[in-house]
């Protein structure tokens, strides 16, 4: 690092050195898919409809989120992490977030980021970072601040834009049989819900086409770090988070989802992680009985 | 060793953890903004600490009125409750010049009646609407009021009526205080429209008041005969496809032409209100509008000849809330009027906050941009707000805000904001049709809410003192008019609440603290004075006000603009701009008094 830096300028590199250079230049890192898609839906928002609370307050949890990712990264996993995660949480905060005070943006930020670092289970951390910074506020801060529940404009065609850029992304990350299990399980939900609450279908649906679901649905749900790890584990999840959801809309809880997925998330990585090392107890058992 | 090392980290950051769960928690118990508290003073306890004190005296002062909400076509039926939801309205005039304070409240009711409350002078009021024929102007055929504004608009004067409603909009000429003529024909005024807002200004300064009329619903939809339920917004922040907005211009011969496609105002919006004044010392009133599901606008007069939308450009339209009253005021004695504009904030839920649309420093016709300071000064959490004013009610030197909060309070303990929530987030389709709201049955929606009443300490912050001085109803608050009703010097309450009484809050002020009035008649300009501004000079401080046609939620403040100085006040000049141009400034002058000022020729 040091020798390139002090290499003349106009010094050709040694053609390894150059094939080197074109392969780090264009190799693309699929951990960038996910920050760009949520890039695209805040920019869409943003430019067709000023979907933001302001530039400033989202700046201050994209911030918030990668200076203490950072940090903590460095101090508790001796390494520089990724940003990717922690950019894509700042965003989501800077977007589902709605306060016009500055302080909720940068302490969801925080809490989300923190949450990683301290409330682990063997080594994973079990909540969505950033469902689980925003439940905390709605919770504990219902005085300064909402959720984005009622922004998205008139126009359709932004929200199909991102339904299909985020579907294919999302098929390209293997990811997209969760967005498809909690889409119908919503959508048989909302029939029920209907039926049950003599509300119109599409009085029940209608949340499902506001942009906070397109978060929910892309970043949180199929999360890689929070979710199960078998794809039927997580079609069965994805399943239950909608049911829960269900549930909880029938008692008129505004933010459903969110609680929904604080409730569900965990509990089936726990579950998952007590299963596996049941199996594990048991081939053990297994082995050891066959060995003697 | 290495497992300590490891350990004390992890302690420290669960404790940095427990320490960010803790900061909203600590918030709520010990940051409470501008709020003096909820023990109610006796009155002269009140006057003692805040400079004064209200009484609601409404029915003591033969007011007995209960607004009445109308029932449009059985297909709103399932939402009813909020969708019938304004029309409860107050504005002051002198219609009869005898010197005392009247108030015009209207009625929504299909049949019932507005009252039009005659002060007798003698502390009692007396309903004439019936005899002067500005009472049954509620029905189904031809619509029901949502407001009403005065303004001499052939300067005879006598102001004149003009009533907006959901349904024919009406004008009533004023003869001579002793009764009104239905003018609306000759007139030219549209068959039929959807307005909560309209304000008479003189945008060309030609010395005839002019009309802007806001729509809210769009202009071809009939509440009570409706062919199709896809009536509602669009969207719950982005809707455009409300009313749209007219700008009467007055042709002088009792004939006005519509004229704001003409001059640049072209908007869908859904407009709950507007208020005119000079936003950028150009001598031309600038029209700000609040509106509902967006942003607000702000129309900037070029000289009259054409008004160009800057919300952007000045910062007061890029958030957008639910926009439901506006209005202008010199909040820190800096000779600038700031703009307040009433959203909604309901815990847990949405938290729009209102806005203090303060303009910058030195700011210029070119370069005014605005900043929204209402968290800072503390005005920022209201409720569900609606009409408000500014004023001073303690005659302290600085202008107070009365904020009125509440939308549908119906059963007590039950909400009907999730499934509200749930609709809201919807995309057009589904939310524009009536259809597919949820029945709200007996629920209410932000009900029985407490008001605002902020006073302004003179150095940038705001105290909400409405329980301890006595504004302590919960009423669902709409249009909200500061008046001299008995002419003491110092502003009375009145406050019309939907489906509610209309409220009269007596104000005593404590005698120490003093005021002048500026009562002016112009010549030149509009008789009503209507643009014209006062900067008065006192104690090394200025403020800045003009007489507005209009502004609040569908109200009307009193024509006389009325000043509070303090203790031992000594007043160095007031520089009045009149509407037509003329400047005159006056340097004789004494606290206490009414100063009457006809324009000079």
């Amino acid at each position: 690092m040091k020798s390139v830096a002090s290499a003349p300028i106009s010094q050709p590199a040694s053609p390894v050195a150059e094939e080197k250079s074109a392969r780090w230049r264009f190799r693309y890192d699929p951990r960038f898919t996910p920050p760009l898609l949520i890039t695209c839906i805040l920019l869409v928002g943003q430019i067709t409809f000023g979907i933001l609370e302001s530039y400033s307050r989202t700046v201050l949890a994209i911030v918030t989120g990668i200076v203490l990712e950072m940090v903590l990264g460095r101090m508790f996993a001796k390494k520089w992490p990724h940003i990717a995660s922690a950019y894509i949480t700042g965003i989501s905060v800077g977007i589902l977030v709605r306060s016009p005070a500055f302080w909720p943006y940068a302490l969801c930020s925080a809490l989300s980021i923190t949450s990683k670092y301290v409330i682990r289970v063997k080594r994973r951390h079990i909540f969505n970072p950033s469902n689980f910074g925003i439940c905390v506020l709605l919770f504990l801060a219902p005085f300064a601040v909402a959720g984005l529940s009622i922004q998205w404009g008139n126009n359709v065609w932004p929200m199909a834009v991102i339904w299909m850029l985020g579907s294919v992304t999302i098929w390209r990350l293997k990811r997209f049989h969760i967005c498809a299990t909690y889409v119908a399980s919503f959508l048989v939900f909302s029939l029920v819900r209907s039926l049950i609450t003599g509300h119109t279908f599409w009085a029940e649906v209608a949340p499902l086409t506001g942009p906070m679901y397109q978060l929910y649905i892309f970043f949180m749900i199929t999360d890689p770090k929070t979710t199960v790890s078998t794809r039927r584990g997580q079609i069965i999840v994805a399943f239950l988070v909608a049911l829960a959801e269900m549930i909880l809309r029938l008692n008129e809880f505004v933010y459903a989802p969110f609680y929904a997925l604080f409730i569900v998330g965990p509990a089936a990585l726990l579950f998952e992680m007590w299963w596996k090392s049941r199996q594990a107890s048991t081939q053990e058992l297994s082995a050891q009985q066959r060995g003697a | 060793m290495g497992m300590m090392q490891g350990r004390i980290p992890r302690i420290l950051l669960t404790i940095f953890f427990i320490g960010l769960i803790a900061v909203p928690v600590v918030l709520k118990r010990y940051y409470r903004p501008g709020t003096a508290g909820k023990a109610v003073l006796d009155a002269q306890s009140a006057i003692d600490r805040y400079g004064f004190h209200l009484e609601e005296v409404a029915k003591t002062c033969g007011i007995d009125f209960t607004h009445q909400a109308p029932h449009l076509d059985q297909k709103l039926d399932h939402i009813m409750p909020q969708v019938a939801s304004m029309g409860a309205a107050v504005s002051v005039v002198d219609f009869d010049r005898d010197g005392w304070y009247d108030l015009y409240v209207t009625n929504s009711g299909e049949g019932s009646h507005n009252c039009l409350y005659r002060n007798l002078g003698n502390g009692q009021f007396k309903d004439v609407a019936p005899e002067m024929g500005i009472a049954d102007m509620n029905r189904a055929e031809t619509g029901v009021t949502m407001g009403a504004v005065w303004g001499d608009y052939d300067n005879d004067g006598y102001e004149d009526l003009f009533i907006n409603k959901w349904g024919r909009p009406e004008l009533f000429h004023n003869d001579g205080g002793r009764g009104f003529t239905r003018v609306t024909d000759k007139a030219g005024l549209p068959a039929w429209l959807n307005a909560n807002t309209a304000i008479w200004f003189d945008y060309d300064r030609d010395g005839l008041l002019d009309l802007f009329v806001g729509g809210y619903y769009a202009e071809n939809v009939d509440l009570w005969h409706l062919s199709t339920t896809k009536i509602m917004p669009e969207s719950f922040e982005y809707a455009q496809n409300g009313g749209r907005k007219y700008l009467f211009h007055n042709l002088g011969n009792g004939q006005f032409e519509e004229v704001a496609e003409q001059l640049g105002i072209v908007s869908r919006r859904w407009s709950l209100a507007a208020v005119a004044a000079d936003l950028r010392g150009t001598g031309y009133p600038d029209l700000f509008i609040a509106n509902d599901y967006g942003v607000s606008e702000l129309f900037v007069n070029d000289g009259g000849k054409r008004f160009r939308e800057v919300g952007k450009a000045t910062g007061v339209g890029f958030a957008p809330k639910s926009g439901m009253s506006a209005a202008a005021g010199d909040v820190l004695n800096q000779g600038q009027f700031a703009i307040y504009v009433t959203n909604i904030s309901e815990e847990g839920v949405l938290i729009q906050g209102n806005n203090l649309w303060v303009p910058n420093t030195g700011a210029t016709a070119d370069n005014i941009k605005y900043e929204n300071l209402a968290r800072d000064m503390g005005v920022e959490l209201g409720g569900w707000s609606f009409g408000m004013q500014f004023g001073d009610l303690n005659n302290d030197g600085n202008l107070d805000l009365y904020v009125a909060n509440g939308y549908v309070s119906a059963d007590r303990g039950t909400s009907y904001w999730y499934d509200y929530s749930k609709i809201a987030g919807g995309n057009s389709s589904i939310i524009s049709d009536a259809a597919n709201w949820p029945p709200m049955g007996s629920r209410s929606l932000s009900g029985y809410q407490q008001k605002r009443l902020w006073i302004n300490d003179g150095a940038g912050h705001f105290t909400d003192v409405a329980q301890v001085v006595g504004a302590s109803d919960t009423y669902d608050g709409r249009s909200v008019a500061l008046v001299d009703l008995w002419n003491r010097g110092v502003l009375d309450v009145v406050v019309a609440n939907q489906k509610g009484p209309l409220l009269i809050y007596k104000n005593t002020v404590s005698p120490a603290n003093q005021w002048i009035d500026f009562e002016l008649e112009g010549t030149a300009s509009n008789r009503d004075a209507i643009g014209a501004q006062v900067r008065l000079f006192w104690n090394g401080q200025q403020q800045v006000q003009e007489v507005l046609g209009g502004s609040g939620f569908c109200a009307e403040n009193q024509r006389r603009l009325h000043f509070g100085l303090g203790k031992t006040p000594h007043i160095e000049k007031a520089v009045i701009r009149w509407p037509s141009g003329k400047t005159q400034t006056i340097e004789t002058l004494e606290a206490g008094k009414v100063l009457k000022l006809k324009e000079p020729q």
